[in-house]
């Protein structure tokens, strides 16, 4: 087994032979004409034949990868119209009596060599569409156009490089994916890839001596293996596997209500713990974030971060969701979450200890600069705000208090803010079994089963020798989560779950029947989750 | 002559598909349309002079219109900037 790393040009796994494409480099000679303008015909000619053989290829490309990656071929077909490319060629015809072959070469390189010199990667990248569409002229020329050099079967296909026109001839069928030596992540040929979802690298010196090797590809990892063994290839199977199920379910699953088989709607939101995530919360179409890590934004930070630092994190997570909800959960920090500049002490028992709500309601300045920014990005979307580590009827009073103060402030200073729901999360078995009460001070519950488990059944979390004594589905940790939705129903809050066990597949069909209105999970759960779901009940 | 200031907000700047654009509407008037970015000057018809400018997000271009219909290409060349670029 030998493994080459070299970098990513598009995600993804393939499987195959591995296949070496020669594209041998067309040699053009030089020799001198005596008719310059019988060549400047030909030029002519083979400009007419190169631009229909774009707008053949255009038409393929919008059909494969869509209108917009298409349109580079109706760029290079106005490159090939563009006048200074015109007049460098025919003056070179003219003035040196060359033959056509190669004034189009070495204008080719010209061009090419002005844009390889440019500062910023996008125009540098540009040179590979002008050698490509200086190679179709030349090939034209010469005559020399047949068979595009296809693998007989399906295999990844290792190159010098690849220009865009050849990624989109090539058939799909073909082609598992492709490693290439040149070629950057910006490139037409990467752009093509990306949208075709066919797995490349680049970076890699391919050999020629490498053709008919078995061999994976890890795009993701940019990662070319070749003569994988037994274990590398049963794992990459099962990953390939993995995202081809999960592919499956976005194309079915995407852009689909989520109904239970019995006709109610559940809302299934996604948990982000940062601004990367929102990535993933919209390519697997959740129906909003249910819980918003706000943590992240001190733990990444060596300072207390500033009402606009945290309003301008906020607004641009709620300008994202584009008007659907955006549940803020505040500041979740003590316990295994900390950071230096706090300056907790160290405490005999952390996860019953100074954390979460506990420091806001100590510390209602650092709290009320969080709400304000919360409170100022309500009016760029859907925000609502929970709190956490709830045990008593006294701390919703006491948050009610500061909100209004912080509503108040704003208002006086003329700062917009929108409807903000309340909500907190039920999390400790005292805020479960006094859920009837504090119902009626809030809009919503989310349930974090998470610390809901581990202390319901005085269970470390982080300890693994315990596992052997956790049972997820304890029926205490059900009764409790039974209790808290029918009394979240009985005053009028909605409930949902924001804890891993929301994402556990065998307990969907119970939380369904058990009336949840909404559930968070990880991203990746969002599809498989709504499938499992339109079948409950 | 006729002339606007235009600062790109496209995240690439001038690249491929709207400088194609922008030369097809730069074909449509008789007036001769130049771009001005860095020092350095190209004519709107050139795709390849525009995209050697290498222009990118945040800069300022100035563009000049002189020529018959100076008036109406100006006009809308600084719509064309503003709804593609």
């Amino acid at each position: 087994m030998e493994i080459y790393t070299g970098k990513t040009i598009s995600k993804g796994i393939a499987i195959g032979k591995l296949y070496f494409y020669a594209k041998d480099k067309q040699q053009v000679k030089r020799y001198r004409v005596e008719e310059p303008g019988k060549e400047l015909e030909r030029f002519e000619q083979a400009k007419g034949r190169a631009v229909q053989e774009l707008n053949t290829l255009y038409e393929k490309a919008v059909r494969e990868v869509g209108e917009v990656n298409a349109e580079i071929f109706q760029v290079h077909a106005m490159m090939l119209e563009d006048e200074d490319y015109n007049d460098s060629v025919q003056n070179m015809i003219t003035a040196q009596k060359v033959n056509a072959e190669y004034a189009v070469a070495s204008t080719g390189d010209n061009f090419a060599g002005m844009f390889a010199g440019m500062e910023d990667e996008y125009f540098r990248a540009r040179a590979a569409d002008i050698k490509d569409i200086s190679e179709r002229m030349i090939g034209i020329l010469l005559e020399r156009r047949e068979d595009t050099g296809l693998p007989p079967v399906p295999s990844i296909l290792a190159a010098e490089d690849l220009a865009p026109s050849e990624t989109v001839q090539m058939d799909k069928e073909k082609l598992l994916g492709f490693v290439t030596r040149f070629g950057s992540g910006s490139s037409h040929t990467a752009i093509l890839a990306r949208t075709m979802g066919l797995p490349a690298i680049a970076g890699i010196s391919v050999e020629k001596e490498w053709d008919g090797r078995m061999a994976a590809l890890d795009g993701a990892l940019g990662q070319l293996i070749l003569d994988p063994d037994e274990k590398t290839m049963k794992e990459l199977q099962e990953r390939l596997a993995q995202d081809q199920d999960q592919k499956r379910l976005l194309a079915e699953w995407k852009g689909r209500e989520t109904v239970t088989a019995g006709g109610r709607r559940i809302r299934l939101y996604a948990n982000a713990g940062n601004m990367t995530d929102l990535v993933s919360v919209l390519e697997n179409d959740a129906e909003g974030i249910g819980l918003f890590r706000s943590e992240f934004l001190y733990l990444e930070s060596d300072h207390f971060p500033t009402e606009e630092e945290q309003f301008q994190a906020y607004k641009t997570a709620a300008e994202n969701m584009a008007g659907k909800k955006l549940i803020i959960r505040t500041l979740d920090i003590g316990a295994d979450k900390q950071a230096e500049y706090f300056g907790l002490e160290k405490e005999e028992n952390p996860a019953m200890g100074y954390r979460a709500i506990r420091i806001c309601l100590s510390q209602p300045e650092l709290f009320k600069t969080q709400l304000r920014a919360i409170f100022r990005a309500s009016a760029y979307g859907t925000v609502s705000v929970m709190y956490p580590m709830i045990i008593s009827l006294e701390e919703v009073h006491r948050i009610r208090e500061i909100v209004e103060e912080v509503k108040g402030e704003l208002g006086a200073q003329d700062l917009p803010f929108g409807e903000v729901e309340q909500g907190i999360m039920i999390e400790t078995p005292a805020a479960a079994l006094i859920s009837g009460e504090l119902a009626r001070e809030v809009d919503f519950f989310s349930i974090g089963t998470n610390d809901l488990t581990q202390y319901t059944l005085a269970i470390d979390r982080q300890n693994e020798r315990l596992e052997q004594f956790c049972d997820p589905h304890h029926p205490a940790l059900l009764r409790l989560i039974e209790m808290v939705i029918q009394n979240g129903h009985a005053a009028g809050c909605w409930v949902g779950i924001c804890g891993e066990l929301g994402a556990d597949l065998e307990l969907t069909e119970w939380f369904v029947r058990a009336g949840i209105d909404e559930l968070s999970v990880s991203p990746s759960m969002i599809l498989p989750l709504r499938k499992k779901i339109s079948e409950a009940e | 002559m006729k002339e606007f200031q235009y600062t790109i907000k496209d995240e690439i700047g001038i690249h491929a598909r709207p400088a194609g654009m922008l030369v097809q509407k730069a074909k449509q008037f008789s007036s001769r349309v130049m771009l001005e970015c860095n020092g350095k000057k190209a004519e709107a018809t050139k795709l390849m002079a525009i995209m050697s400018l290498g222009v990118k997000c945040g800069a300022q271009v100035k563009v000049t219109v002189e020529g018959p219909d100076e008036e109406a290409a100006a006009a809308d060349l600084e719509g064309f900037f503003r709804e593609h670029l």
